[in-house]
């Protein structure tokens, strides 16, 4: 039996809420704006809540249909709605730590212009994320998709009289248009070559196909193109570079969108489609290389970020790499795993982040904090939680997540030391920035205006980012108010618990969603098509992966320890000592600068010269005004006929007539 | 009989008379008096084809021309005098705010 639920009531309910704040909210006061956006936003936890509950009594997945939207010949998509076990886990991350956002905010956002608009467009982000989770088929999750990325623009463009916020808002949206085209492909391919994005007809077709071992084909480059959506979406190599960017956001949006939920639908994406990625085993090491190689390289970025926002925007990108490294290794309910305990801590440390800045009086640049601690205690704890969390201590729910994947980067038959000993060393470095930090905000003294002079070197590659002209001036360093402490310590007791699942217990949970309604591609058969490295023993080397593992996160924080605490020249004489690559680094690989270079340059100068010059201005705009321009030339030389004067026009008359008469005799002459 | 050809160059010369005093002249009564001679001028090489042909009709637009004359002049005295009166000048090239 499948009682109705009326799924779609979750992502209509804030969708509602973004109405109400977004057409009336301008005339409401904070308490009604807040209420509203609270009350629809806490519904939507509440009715995921209520479903969870239902859950055990559901035949899976549990389809509804809404509503038939298109339907041409045989092809028809439906507004339906899909839940199973990995829709539910993301439906519950969403609204929950949805709604421990909404409650931030209201703290958060309380002195800023605008206050209607912000929760008009966090209800929007609900409504498309929730859409997104809960899509039965891939054209509507393509509409959560498209939409998440334009509350993420609005709201990375929240202060769009900030230069700054508005073009960040802008590089966000293109760049993610680069990884939408790559999804909208697939989806064609997907309509070509199955006649449906329903993702049960689509898996039905999909798991009827040999797995393509020998050579790439058409689930190959579904799988590629589909990564390539997730890469943007996700901010995975290369197209990474708008998510940095993105931090010019209100801070709780760089918790919910930029760090929770928005940039995980990339993984949520791979991972529901795992049915073409186990089947496609190119694409897969695509996935795997990919994110593996975004981890390593966003954690060096982060190491050298001097912005405490910036460096949790680099960890948010490498912690995604990490996920995409477990899809990779077709160890999905790892990445999912990541994908929830990240939620929380990355949520968690987002928010704390804020609250820092808050408490400063809007200063984002580390090496003016220091000491913290003692003002701001509720903070100092729950970014502690949190920090230990990222970085993997035993028993922070980091830890049973990274270490699941970890193990499985390993041992998985798609698996390689490699993919591990890389993990293992962004481990270390995501702990080594972390406790950096950490380190540099809560402990030692406060280092305020002073810290200015003292470390220009170090400042000048990377951005000061200057205080922001929103945040009104405090006095004094203060604690931020319950209403922001309530959401932090909720995230924080999730940041100590939420691993305690076990990645055992959730893997269990989730595979009926990751191996349901298809045989499954099994390991053997991987194993006997790809050249896999030698049978790894399990038992033994599980314990020891763990145990390095932790290991390299205590260095971590032992060097964080020596460099930001014990000896605070060290890390300038390393500096210096590093040259060339030290710059590289706090310069973010130059990257951006490439980019601008290789693509925004020559499309700019190209549009410019050619399109803009050459096409528009010299070719159509030309014609036009030349055309005028004769006109009145020509007229302008006319006009001098009508001189007013009665003598001259008796004149022309008596011309014209001599004329004339003069045609009538030659005509007659001839 | 005086041959057609006098009357025609008569009435050329008092044409090209009228047309010259017309182009000329800057007094208004003046320029006036030589459309009278440009009609005139016409109406003679009129009656003259009329004579030469025996056709009575050109006689007759003879008549009609020096109907029409009489009432033209009728208002363009009425014109001139209304110029004098917010001029007060009859120079044709004073009287030119008709123009771009």
């Amino acid at each position: 039996m499948t009682p109705n639920l009326h799924l779609w009531l979750i992502p209509v309910l804030p969708l509602i809420g973004a109405a109400i704040n977004g057409l009336f909210g301008k005339r409401f006061s904070r308490q009604t704006v807040s209420a509203v956006a609270l009350g629809f936003s806490g519904a939507a936890l509440l009715l995921a809540l209520w479903m969870a509950a239902q859950f055990a009594s559901l035949t899976l997945p549990h389809v509804e249909l809404l509503a038939t939207w298109i339907r041409a010949g045989d092809f028809q998509v439906d507004f339906a709605f899909y839940l199973d076990q990995l829709s539910l886990v993301m439906l519950l991350v969403v609204t929950g730590v949805g709604f421990l956002i909404h409650i931030y905010s209201v703290g958060y956002m309380w002195e800023e212009g605008g206050f209607y608009r912000f929760f008009a467009y966090l209800n929007l982000f609900m409504f498309f994320m929730l859409t997104l989770v809960l899509a039965s088929n891939y054209l509507l999750m393509f509409i959560g998709w498209e939409g998440v990325g334009l509350a993420s623009y609005l709201l990375i463009g929240f202060w769009f009289t900030k230069d700054s916020a508005a073009s960040a808002g802008k590089k966000a949206f293109i760049v993610n248009r680069i990884g939408d085209f790559g999804f909208l492909i697939a989806l064609f391919l997907m309509i070509k070559h199955f006649g449906s994005l329903n993702f049960e007809q689509v898996f039905q077709s999909v798991s009827s196909m040999p797995a393509e071992t020998a050579g790439a084909g058409l689930l190959t480059a579904i799988g590629l193109l589909l990564m390539l959506g997730a890469a943007g979406k996700s901010a995975q190599l290369p197209l990474y570079v708008w998510l940095p960017d993105a931090m010019e956001g209100p801070t709780p949006v760089s918790a919910l969108i930029h760090a929770a939920t928005m940039v995980t639908a990339g993984v949520y994406m791979v991972a529901r489609s795992h049915v073409v990625f186990d089947r496609a085993p190119q694409a897969l090491m695509v996935v795997a290389i990919v994110g593996t190689l975004t981890a390593l390289f966003a954690a060096t970025i982060g190491v050298c970020q001097t912005d405490i926002k910036k460096v949790l925007a680099y960890s948010t990108i490498s912690q995604l790499g990490y996920m995409f490294m477990a899809c990779g290794v077709a160890a999905y309910s790892a990445g999912i795993f990541h994908l929830m305990t990240h939620a929380f801590f990355k949520g968690l440390l987002f928010l704390a982040a804020g609250s820092v800045i808050h408490a400063v009086g809007g200063e984002q640049d580390m090496r003016r904090m220091g000491g913290l601690r003692r003002h701001i205690p509720w903070t100092f704890w729950t970014m502690t939680a949190a920090t230990f969390a990222i970085a993997g201590f035993p028993p922070f729910a980091g830890f049973f997540s990274k270490d699941a994947i970890l193990f499985r980067a390993y041992s998985s038959p798609y698996g390689s030391w490699v993919y591990w000993l890389i993990g293992v060393f962004t481990a270390f470095l995501t702990s080594f920035y972390m406790f950096r930090l950490w380190f540099l905000t809560f402990f030692g003294e406060y280092r305020g205006e002073m810290a200015a002079g003292e470390h220009v070197h170090l400042a000048s590659g990377s951005r000061v980012a200057a205080a922001a002209p929103h945040e009104h001036v405090h006095t004094g360093i203060h604690e931020s108010p319950k209403i922001m402490l309530i959401p932090l310590v909720i995230l924080a007791v999730l940041s100590v618990c939420g691993g305690w699942v076990g990645s055992e217990r959730f893997h269990k949970f989730l595979s009926p969603a990751l191996h349901s309604g298809v045989t499954a591609y099994s390991p053997e058969q991987v194993a006997a098509a790809t050249p896999a490295p030698e049978p790894k023993e399990q038992g033994g080397s599980e314990t020891l992966l763990t145990g390095i593992s932790v290991l390299a996160a205590a260095s971590g924080l032992f060097l964080a320890w020596l460099l930001y605490q014990r000896r605070p020249q060290l890390p300038q004489e390393i500096a210096q000592a590093m040259g060339s690559f030290y710059e590289a680094v706090v310069h973010k690989y130059y990257v951006d600068e490439i980019y601008a270079a290789v693509f925004v340059k020559p499309l700019i100068d190209g549009s410019t010269r050619i399109l803009w010059h050459g096409i528009d201005r010299d070719v159509i705009d030309a014609t036009l005004n030349n055309s005028a321009e004769g006109a009145r030339e020509v007229s302008d030389a006319m006009r001098h006929m009508q001189s007013g004067n009665l003598r001259s026009y008796a004149g022309w008359i008596a011309a014209g007539a001599a004329l004339v008469i003069g045609y009538m005799i030659w005509m007659g002459t001839r | 009989m005086v041959p057609l050809s006098y009357y025609l160059v008569l009435s050329g010369i008092l044409f090209a008379c009228g047309v010259t005093g017309f182009l000329i002249k800057r007094n208004i009564i003046t320029i006036f008096m030589s459309i009278e001679l440009m009609l005139n001028g016409v109406n003679l090489s009129f009656v003259a084809f009329a004579a030469q042909w025996h056709a009575l009709s050109g006689q007759v637009f003879v008549f009609f021309v020096m109907v029409v004359a009489a009432a033209e002049s009728a208002v363009g005295l009425a014109i001139i005098i209304a110029i004098y009166r917010t001029r007060e000048t009859l120079n044709v090239d004073r009287v030119n705010l008709l123009k771009l």
